[in-house]
């Protein structure tokens, strides 16, 4: 049942995109096509889950007992950046379909604040889904990244879709290219406040 | 271009918000009200200083090939040197802007100017750009602050001047999008190019 309200709450109340801000620059620069969108969703939620479980358990079973929390961002960065380089290669030797699909997305990842946004989240943030605030264990920060992936791949795909019909219509001068899309999706983010109040 | 020059790019030219559309995350949700965008913008501003400086004074002696993850570090020491000082000094500031801080870190205007100009430039002109580039993000965020906080609770820097509760839609999430894709209308019409 928790795990339910953390996918509810992850995917759709909580949106990382339209209510957390986080992974903005990827989500307004790929978002012109369909296609790229999907692609870069499915890196994003390979990525932010496998991050999430490895910063985890990096804090939780060397800086903590280390008293060494301070160096979380500088070693979460440095994690990121590594297991998305290890990522790249290992998809490109097991399965040579799925890096042609994710393979150009992944470099951008790095620099995603929403996959050090999440490992950061987990590991600071008092949650409380349904209960009492506590501190995260193990399972349900991986499901918590997980779903919050999802959740950043509904809104970038939903987003595409609309962009694919924005980019037909005759759009004012002033308005055209980044304005106009923020503009539709400061709609989408009021569709979204529909959710709150669900968990 | 000229030292004065480099200061000054930031507000208009190459505005980092409007015209470069960089470091959107924390532009967005930190400007709820004018206060948090200024603090936001001058906590930017730190990182990028001392990060361009110490970047333009390395930057001869790495090799090409680990650059980024070089650059990637020193930049998040001075993060952490800020989050440990704003810790210690403002601590109720650190509270709001909370995770926004750390992912100074991954803010693309910090680690674009270091790709584009202190790695190349003398350790005075990185300094100015770092201070010029901070300004001009500083002074969006401050204005996009200031426009939420009329709407959203009819105040200005904790000053209320209009009765009542606001428009709550544009301290939360939609609101942000909005302000700044009109910001963004109004810049394209009025200040762009010329």
């Amino acid at each position: 049942m928790e795990y339910l309200l953390i996918i509810i709450s992850a995917i759709f109340v909580n949106n990382i995109l339209l209510a957390q801000f986080l992974g903005i620059c990827p989500f307004l620069g790929v978002s012109s096509k369909l296609s790229t969108a999907t692609g870069m969703s499915g890196a994003v939620c390979f990525v932010i889950t496998l991050a999430t479980v490895v910063t985890y358990l990096l804090n939780n079973y060397l800086l903590v007992p280390l008293h060494l929390e301070f160096l979380q961002t500088i070693s979460f960065i440095l994690v990121i950046a590594a297991l998305v380089q290890m990522v790249e290669i290992v998809l490109k030797k097991i399965s040579p379909g799925l890096y042609q699909a994710l393979g150009i997305f992944l470099p951008l990842i790095t620099t995603n604040c929403a996959v050090l946004g999440v490992a950061l989240t987990v590991v600071t943030k008092e949650m409380a889904f349904g209960g009492p605030a506590h501190m995260m264990n193990l399972g349900e920060a991986t499901v918590y990244a997980f779903a919050t992936a999802l959740g950043y791949g509904l809104a970038m795909c939903l987003f595409a879709g609309l962009r694919e019909h924005l980019a037909m219509n005759d759009v004012p001068k002033a308005f055209r290219g980044l304005p106009i899309a923020l503009i539709t999706v400061s709609i989408m983010a009021m569709a979204f406040l529909g959710f709150s109040g669900i968990v | 271009m000229s030292k004065l020059g480099l200061i000054t790019k930031g507000f208009v030219k190459d505005n980092p918000t409007f015209v470069l559309v960089l470091g959107m995350c924390p532009t967005l949700a930190t400007t709820t009200s004018a206060m948090n965008g200024l603090e936001m913008g001058l906590a930017t501003m730190f990182v990028l200083i001392l990060s361009n400086i110490v970047i333009s004074l390395v930057a001869p002696v790495v090799p090409d090939k680990v650059r980024i993850p070089v650059y990637i570090v020193i930049i998040a020491t001075f993060v952490t040197v800020l989050q440990l000082c704003m810790q210690a000094f403002v601590p109720d500031v650190y509270e709001t802007l909370g995770l926004f801080i750390p992912l100074i870190v991954v803010n693309c205007i910090v680690l674009g100017r270091a790709e584009a100009f202190a790695n190349k430039n003398s350790v005075g002109d990185s300094a100015l750009d770092g201070i010029g580039v901070g300004l001009g993000f500083t002074m969006s965020l401050t204005v996009i602050g200031i426009v939420r906080e009329i709407l959203g609770s009819g105040s200005v820097f904790g000053w209320k001047f209009i009765p009542g509760d606001g428009i709550l839609a544009f301290v939360m999430a939609p609101g942000a999008f909005m302000v700044l894709g009109y910001l963004m209308v109004l810049f394209n019409k009025y200040l762009a190019k010329k």
